[in-house]
């Protein structure tokens, strides 16, 4: 098989990954009346009729909310928790790893069944609670591999250097430790985010009724008639999730870049 | 206290909230929902509380469920056959690409951050009644009237290859980044033809990339609910759908812990079998 083959097939791959995205983004400005082909020319009617849509503007405050409270709980048990495996000697260190890492070998309909009975056994229904444990416990392996990943490659030696010269460990952590860790925190929160704001899994087993996150609110306009705004929900969602961490990117690189010079 | 005994302790102190959020939030809800399985859902509302092995002869000797748990296994063996297949070439070509590597890579990693929901529900885009595929065909003559794509089983393995494929091309491509490209090279000099040195030297070496990315795709395949929903007709669900109209439809709380128990096991199975003979090490490499 030849190289040109090769390149071919490549391609044929990615063309298959993009094609149906770009679909949903394309016919997200399309101004015929059902919002389906054929192209009938360029309109926002969809996005206006999204920002007018009072249940899909309640569905994306809910999933800003549940997203934002999940990455910073899930980060900041995840610094701590990183910190500990790699800083210290802890002894079975396998071991704990492997049960933080754990909720993402699960999957995920179990840990949510498992999670929704427990915590209604506990008095604890199904509720904004609910979905919030649910979100922190099945982000916080992926903060955890991130900063765990960044951690290791600090050099303990700049850490020794701040708390021989009289820092407190408290504070060698918010002077020295956490500046440096600053990339891995801010990817690991934005990891974080973004999982909780994109799932749909474990969401339906944990919502109470009447909430809706957007892609449980995606889903039931599927389910329901397949409304055209759809499409216009879809591409503000890759607009967030995909956007969103580019810019973020973008940004660090330009700010690395700065303090370089 | 002495100054050892706080440096003793404090990493357990660090540790503490995320163990506990696991341990309280996974590993006691799994424990509980054991116990709960053996309970027994009631007319009246409150579930029966005892040791009743009705909803575990339910899961394991109803036919239908044994019909959709194989089901669900083929479906899953079908898709990660097929993101190999799909998966293997893409991430040797940008393994081995002269170009800009941490581009292509960065493209294939873009999916995952679009929401699973959107890239499933876009196939309805391309393969419904008014989608492209009919919309182009009826132009062109070729069809009268829309063909019916959706709602089978073959639709809901596509949308499951759309969703797993990244994480097959993943897993190889760390695999074959690995290999010196010395080998290969070696292989060539002494005689071997392209193919031959693929086939002796590569393909071996990166094995344990396609098991790990095989792995995560028949596991996270094999569990998945909302495909079927949304690309599957009434006729196409897996597993997880009996654990979701269990405990969701039908408020049957104790079968739901056996059926979701059940399919623990079966997936747990899997990934204990993998970890015997390929370690957990490549996985962690592939997610990081």
């Amino acid at each position: 098989m030849g190289w040109g083959l090769i390149r071919l097939y490549a391609i044929a791959v990615y063309g298959f990954m993009f094609l149906p995205v770009l679909v949903v983004v394309l016919l997200s400005f399309n101004a015929n009346q059902f919002g389906s082909f054929p192209m009938t020319g360029f309109s926002l009617r969809w996005f206006e009729a999204l920002w007018n849509n009072d249940a899909v503007m309640r569905a994306f405050r809910t999933s800003l909310i549940l997203g934002l409270m999940t990455a910073v709980i899930s980060t900041t048990l995840g610094i701590l928790a990183s910190l500990a495996l790699v800083r210290y000697r802890v002894p079975g260190r396998n071991l704990i790893t492997t049960a933080l890492i754990a909720p993402i070998l699960v999957p995920e309909v179990v840990l949510a069944v498992a999670l929704l009975l427990f915590l209604n056994w506990l008095g604890i229904g199904k509720s904004f609670v609910l979905l919030l444990a649910g979100h922190v416990v099945f982000t916080l392996p992926f903060v955890i591999l991130v900063v765990q990943a960044r951690l290791v490659s600090i050099r303990r030696d700049v850490e020794e250097a701040a708390l021989s010269l009289g820092a407190s460990p408290v504070q060698t952590f918010f002077a020295v430790t956490l500046p440096l860790l600053m990339p891995a925190v801010a990817a690991g929160a934005l990891f974080a985010f973004t999982i909780s704001f994109d799932d749909i899994t474990g969401t339906l087993f944990w919502k109470p009724g009447g909430v809706e996150t957007v892609p449980t609110q995606i889903f039931s306009m599927l389910r329901n008639s397949i409304s055209p705004e759809i499409n216009a929900l879809g591409t503000v969602m890759i607009v967030m999730t995909v956007g969103l961490p580019l810019l973020g990117a973008g940004i660090a690189r330009s700010l690395a870049t700065k303090r370089g010079k | 206290m002495s100054i050892e005994r706080r440096e003793a302790r404090q990493p357990w102190i660090l540790l503490s909230p995320a163990l506990g959020a696991v341990a309280l939030l996974l590993f006691v809800p799994l424990m509980f929902i054991v116990v709960y399985s053996f309970w027994l859902r009631s007319a009246t509302g409150a579930d029966t509380v005892g040791f009743h092995l009705d909803n575990w002869q339910k899961a394991l000797s109803d036919p239908f469920y044994r019909y959709i748990l194989l089901n669900t296994l083929k479906i899953a063996a079908i898709t990660t056959l097929l993101c190999a297949l799909l998966g293997y070439p893409a991430a040797y070509f940008i393994a081995r690409s002269k170009g800009n590597k941490m581009i292509l890579l960065l493209l294939l990693m873009l999916p995952f951050w679009i929401s699973y929901i959107i890239r499933t529900m876009s196939w309805i885009n391309i393969l419904g009644a008014s989608g492209a595929v009919n919309t182009a065909l009826m132009s062109l003559g070729v069809i009268s009237s829309p063909i019916q794509m959706l709602y089978n089983e073959a639709a809901v393995i596509l949308g499951l290859i759309h969703f797993l494929l990244p994480f097959m091309v993943l897993n190889v491509y760390v695999s074959l980044e690995g290999i010196d490209t010395n080998l290969e090279d070696a292989a060539t000099s002494l005689g071997a033809t392209r193919w031959q040195s693929f086939l002796q030297v590569t393909l071996p070496l990166s094995l344990p990339g396609l098991a790990a990315g095989g792995l995560l795709c028949f596991v996270l395949g094999a569990g998945t609910y909302i495909t079927p929903l949304v690309l599957g007709g009434p006729r196409d669900a897996m597993f997880a759908n009996l654990v979701f109209e269990a405990i969701i439809t039908q408020l049957n709380w104790p079968l739901g812990s056996a059926l979701s128990l059940l399919l623990l096991a079966v997936l747990g199975a899997l990934v204990a079998i993998y970890n015997r003979y390929l370690g957990m090490a490549q996985l962690a490499k592939g997610l990081g």
